[in-house]
């Protein structure tokens, strides 16, 4: 009766675990508009006042928000924006333009694209939209048309800012500037960017009056409470500091070190071949004959621990770590270069190598030792 | 423009029809004149009184004029046949400063008379080109959207150069008398078609008889009391129609104004008639209405149903119909050729004539009688001005105009009966938006559209297509809350010092202002042309100047204290390409488009000969130097034009460096841009303040010592006065937010300007590195410790990351992994603290601090 009971009711646990682990997923995945502000909340308010005098009073201002990615410029934007179209006043009164430096790579797409969020291409009509040119100037000439106080005023948000100020002779960042400093259509130029410094404008004068400064990543936090998170389970049902250890773990594992891992005791053989050629040549370049003499040696003096492969069989070692990426050439491979005495640098530190021998499986003790130092079979 | 060498081979002879009215020494007066092209017939006829065009500057925008006299002066060295006139001008032709005046669209067609007796009114008679229609019409009245009818102008208003004022009634009552002519000329037009047939057009001859005999019901109806006869009408009508479009333009034009007031009238009651019917659907009450006017009309009416009787009649139908696209082309081809010739050349020719024989013969040879069919009821289409019926038909003219191509595709139906339903569904998909101006479209290009549309209209099932204006003026919509007024000082201050705020007066730039407007003034009074070259630092002043300028001397043009003048304004930065420049003078300057090549044509044209528009023109180039071109063509031309005596071209440049002309422009460009320079120095703080002080006056928003310590600190900086203002305004912002009772928020002191300062030029690098986390310091410790160990400001990461290692164990910390360590590098790279090579180096990969090794190591010690 008992244990019925109780499989009932870890059924109906498992239920509502599930559930909550939906919710916190969702949490941690979707960046929800509703979750509350945590420490901008003083750059929130300096944001939202502009805006509204932007929408409000017809005033025209522009803002750089600057933080490193992760940490909350979108957030911080679709919060203001969010809270603004709540006002009465403003919902009717603004149009926004959401322009993305990823997306827009040029000023023509640029252009096209403000115009279709404006819904100014209804005016033109079936007219076809042609040159950059002509779109250009149809835009300054309607941005134009407007004044301060009986226009919409336009927010127009420029994600990827930086990306913005590569397009040739910065003309829309230009053009926008511009309008916001004459009596023109009211805009508010909202730009994000993970870039500390637009050294590069140099055209574009340094209008952006505001700058602010959101710290440390978000995304890294979430990333690690959902692995956390995917831990939990009926019998597991609350979240244990060993948990987050673990994701800990698995979110800084080395990911070169684990490929270590994986590889043959021969392929761990020639990394410390090639780990002692760095040693004693202080990280000049090495080729595989020089590998090969090295591990010659190492076998000669040791024969019964590692078995002595035939030199094909080293040389497709040797290329199956090239495969992987943990030694690399230094030149650009040509076809009739003689693959033994090409240069390579291997791509793992000391480091590296040590602690994943620590780790390795059922390594040779002889291998072991070899490896911490290059004289040990002497 | 394959057209131009037919035309340059004509030859005209223009001259005198009966003795000379008045003959004194050198001067002759006559009433008429022909003009003879060699090889086409027939003559045109001009003659004092009625209204033509004349050879312009412009070749698709001739001039119109009403002929006043017509004389021979034998004192003129060359052209000794003269002609007086009365000018009208296009809305085109009115200065492009002053269209506004107009506070209206201008409709299609629309003409001014020209008002303004300093206008010279003596021309060569050899400039004129042909005839042309002016309807005169009450101001409040609405033109008809007409575009088959081209060559048909509409006076309303007259202009004068400074405003547009209703035709005075006397002068419209005159121009409404001649557009219905006396019978005199008709009668010698008639005479004289007749003499002009010659054995060429026996074809057409001997089909008009051919007609004629089976139309003889039709044409015993005609009424009697027309003084011709109905077969030599009908005859008239026919020789007339294989001439070109223009032909037929032309002649209508002269007898719109030759004919009875009473024959008008019937062609208008045709005219209503005949489209609808063309569609087997009579208009019910608006074709009784029509016919119950008079009994002539009846008589007309029902011969018009009789011809269409014939057509519906099994062998002439189809093929009829299908002709009709054909025509049509031909007809659009011709209308090309009828631009004038460009200036110099005396080739003046009457563009009706121009319509090669062949041409004509193998279109006679087809079909002649469907030419006659489908071409009468158009040409009486085309004959409506009356202005008592032009209310009526209103609704249906432009419908008719604008449906024009729909409507010749219906005739492609071989189904006759085309419910009207149709019809109406047509006029509600069009609606009656103003159409683009003629002016702007290039010839080409509307014949082209229309055998565009004309070839989808062959499916038999037609889309309305969803038609806009061609010249949509874009604007943001309004908004639908009126924007708020400041409530209290910060508010007022905030927006007086914003930057798009316009001063009442530029402080500080007094010496300045001067010179520019001395210069401008001078080059104005003296009608010559120049260049200017403006320099200084952004936000010195300098654009802001030249517009007080600008608007100083328009001021005072309006006072007519200097010579009225058009003044154009460019920016570099607002071009897609340097090239565009062109363009975009040449549409603010006449209005019209064109290609960068092109208008640059038609500039140099423009500047380099005497135009008819005796203006200067100020130009004002911003941001001069992103005109910059490999072959510096366009800075060439821009400073070239002035140098032309007949430009009358004021070219004002303005760019950021002192020594753009020297370091960028080839010296041949550089020459031409003159030694006229002015160079705006960045303001001085005392000149900073001054600027502020003028912005908040009567405003006691600001410490006076708050005002001189951020005038202080942007002189010491750059002097740019955006940045002062930004300052300050950033500064009200800081005050307002401190500040917790929000309704009387005090003075912006010191201290908030300070901080606004701060704000402003503080390194956003420093900030970024106390913000960043743990493991971002000690990387960036560990760079600093490789490049000390080195020597060097590179460093591997390989390097860098043994180093932090070596860190991390000193502090007793964990050492964080090869990959943390990779993404740590690469964020701070993202965030340019770094610069790091892409990162598929690895290991490899090189590092570099992109701060000084001094603000890092501040930013860490803060800690």
């Amino acid at each position: 009766m008992s244990s019925r009971k109780s499989k009932s009711n870890n059924l109906i646990q498992a239920e509502y675990l599930s559930q909550a682990q939906r919710i916190l997923r969702e949490r941690f995945c979707h960046q929800s508009p509703h979750s509350n502000l945590f420490g901008v909340q003083v750059q929130y308010k300096h944001l939202i006042e502009l805006l509204k005098r932007t929408a409000i009073h017809g005033e025209s201002n522009s803002v750089l928000i600057i933080g490193p990615r992760g940490s909350g410029k979108t957030m911080l934007i679709n919060h203001a924006l969010k809270e603004l179209m709540e006002v009465e006043e403003v919902s009717e009164n603004v149009l926004q333009v959401h322009l993305n430096g990823l997306l827009q790579i040029n000023d023509k797409i640029a252009l096209k694209e403000i115009t279709r969020q404006l819904n100014l291409e209804n005016v033109v009509g079936d007219k076809v939209f042609g040159s950059f040119a002509e779109n250009l100037s149809f835009l300054l000439e309607a941005l134009k048309k407007g004044d301060r106080t009986s226009s919409c005023p336009v927010i127009f948000i420029l994600d990827e800012f930086d990306l913005f100020a590569h397009h040739k002779n910065q003309t829309l960042l230009y053009n926008l500037f511009d309008i916001s400093q004459s009596a023109q259509t009211p805009v508010a130029i909202i730009g994000l960017t993970c870039r500390l410094s637009l050294s590069e404008d140099r055209n574009v004068r340094d209008v952006l009056q505001k700058h602010f400064n959101v710290s440390k990543s978000l995304r890294s936090l979430h990333t690690l409470l959902m692995l956390a998170l995917n831990r939990v389970t009926p019998s597991h049902p609350f979240m244990t500091a060993a948990d987050l250890m673990e994701a800990n773990q698995l979110c800084s594992m080395d990911s070169k070190a684990n490929i270590v891992h994986g590889l043959s005791v021969l392929e761990i053989c020639l990394i410390i071949a090639m780990k002692h050629l760095n040693d004693i040549y202080e990280e000049e370049p090495f080729n595989f004959q020089m590998v090969y003499n090295e591990f010659q040696k190492f076998v000669q003096r040791k024969a019964h621990s590692v078995y002595n492969f035939e030199k094909p069989v080293v040389m497709k070692a040797f290329e199956h770590l090239q495969q992987l990426e943990l030694i690399r050439p230094m030149e650009r491979t040509s076809v009739n270069a003689q693959r033994e005495y090409q240069l390579m640098k291997l791509l793992l530190d000391n480091t590296q190598i040590m602690n994943a021998l620590q780790k390795y499986p059922n390594c040779p003790t002889d291998v072991r030792q070899w490896a911490t130092s290059s004289l040990s079979w002497l | 423009m394959a057209y131009r060498p037919t035309r340059l081979r004509t030859r005209q002879t223009y001259s005198w029809i009966g003795k000379p009215l008045d003959r004194k020494l050198h001067y002759q007066t006559y009433k008429e004149m022909s003009v003879k092209i060699e090889g086409r017939l027939p003559e045109i006829d001009l003659q004092v009184g009625q209204f033509v065009l004349i050879e312009g500057d412009d070749d698709e925008n001739p001039y119109v004029a009403k002929l006043v006299e017509l004389f021979e002066d034998d004192s003129e060295p060359y052209s000794k046949k003269r002609a007086r006139v009365q000018w009208f001008i296009r809305f085109c032709e009115v200065p492009v400063c002053k269209q506004h005046l107009l506070g209206r669209k201008p409709d299609a067609q629309e003409i001014f008379w020209y008002d303004y007796p300093a206008c010279n009114s003596n021309i060569n008679a050899e400039t004129i080109i042909g005839h042309v229609q002016v309807v005169a019409l009450a101001p409040d009245e609405v033109i008809p959207m007409d575009l088959k009818n081209e060559k048909t102008f509409f006076v309303k208003l007259s202009w004068n150069e400074k405003k547009f004022k209703p035709l005075p009634p006397e002068l419209f009552a005159q121009l409404d008398k001649l557009q219905e002519g006396n019978p005199r000329c008709q009668k010698s037009m008639e005479a004289k078609t007749k003499s002009t047939e010659s054995p060429s057009w026996t074809t057409a001859e001997h089909v008009v008889k051919r007609i004629e005999s089976r139309h003889s019901t039709s044409k015993s109806r005609q009424t009697p009391s027309h003084p011709v006869t109905p077969r030599a009408r009908k005859r008239l009508e026919l020789s007339s129609f294989p001439r070109t479009h223009n032909t037929r333009i032309s002649q209508q034009a002269s007898w719109a104004s030759l004919e009875s007031p009473g024959r008008m009238k019937r062609k208008v009651a045709f005219s209503e008639i005949t489209s609808p019917s063309k569609r087997s659907q009579p208009d019910g009450p608006q074709n009784s209405s029509a016919a119950l006017k008079t009994p002539e009309k009846a008589g007309e009416i029902q011969q018009c149903w009789a011809e269409d009787d014939k057509k519906a009649s099994p062998d002439g139908c189809m093929i009829l119909r299908t002709r009709v696209p054909a025509l049509k082309m031909t007809e659009t081809s011709e209308e090309r050729t009828f631009t004038p010739v460009r200036g110099g050349q005396k080739s003046l020719v009457v563009p009706s004539v121009i319509l090669k024989p062949e041409n004509i013969k193998k279109r006679e040879a087809k079909e002649p009688v469907q030419d006659e069919a489908t071409s009468t009821p158009r040409c009486r289409i085309r004959r409506k001005s009356s202005l008592l019926t032009l209310n009526r038909i209103r609704q249906q003219l432009r419908f008719l105009g604008n449906s024009k191509t729909d409507q010749e595709d219906e005739e492609f139906l071989p189904v006759a009966e085309i419910s009207d339903s149709d019809s109406e569904e047509e006029e509600a998909s069009t609606p009656p938006l103003p159409r683009r101006t003629p002016s702007s479209v290039s010839r080409n290009l509307r014949s082209s559209m229309k055998s565009s549309l004309q070839t989808p209209s062959k499916t038999p099932k037609k889309t309305p297509e969803p038609r806009t204006p061609r010249h949509a003026t874009p604007r943001i919509r309004s908004r639908n809350l009126a924007a708020q007024e400041p409530a209290n000082v910060l508010e007022e201050a905030r927006l007086r010092l914003h930057v798009s705020a316009v001063p009442a007066s530029l402080p500080c730039r007094e010496q300045e202002f001067q010179d520019i407007y001395n210069f401008v003034e001078s080059k104005l009074l003296d009608h010559t042309g120049g260049c200017m070259y403006i320099s200084g630092v952004p936000g010195t002043g300098k654009t802001a100047t030249v517009h007080e300028v600008i608007r100083c001397l328009q001021q005072a043009s309006q006072a007519n204290d200097v010579p009225p003048f058009q003044y154009i304004e460019v920016n570099g930065m607002k071009l897609t390409e340097p090239h565009q420049v062109y363009v975009q003078i040449l549409q603010k300057l006449t209005g019209h488009r064109a290609t960068a090549h092109h208008a640059a044509e038609l500039l140099a044209k423009r500047f380099r000969t005497r135009g008819s528009s005796q203006e200067t023109t100020v130009l004002l180039v911003d941001e001069l130097d992103l005109l910059w071109t490999q072959k510096q063509d366009v800075m060439y031309n821009l400073f070239d034009w002035p140098t032309h005596k007949e430009a009358r071209l004021v070219v004002l440049t303005i760019a950021n460096t002192m020594d753009l002309p020297e370091r960028i422009m080839m010296n041949r460009v550089s020459s031409r841009l003159g030694l006229t320079r002015m160079s705006f120095q960045p303001y001085t703080h005392s000149q900073l303040q001054q600027i502020l002080v003028s912005r908040l006056k009567h405003l006691k928003a600001f410490e006076d010592d708050a005002i001189q310590l951020v005038a202080r600190k942007v002189a010491a900086l750059s002097g740019d006065a955006r940045r002062c203002l930004d300052i300050c305004r950033r500064a009200t912002e800081i005050c307002e937010f401190s500040c917790q009772k929000p309704d009387s928020p005090g003075l912006v002191t010191t201290a908030h300007l300070l901080e606004a300062v701060e704000e402003m030029f503080s390194s956003s690098y420093i900030t970024a590195i106390k913000n960043s986390s743990v493991l971002e310091q000690s990387f960036l410790r560990a760079i600093l410790a490789e490049f000390r160990r080195s020597g060097l400001e590179e460093a591997t990461f390989q390097q860098v990351y043994t180093q932090h290692v070596a860190l991390c164990r000193m502090e007793g910390l964990p050492y964080p992994t090869m990959s943390e360590t990779m993404a740590v590098c690469s964020h701070l790279g993202s965030c340019r603290l770094l610069l790091v090579e892409p990162s598929r180096n690895d290991l490899l990969l090189r590092v570099r601090l992109n701060v000084s090794q001094d603000d890092v190591l501040y930013a860490l010690k803060e800690e």
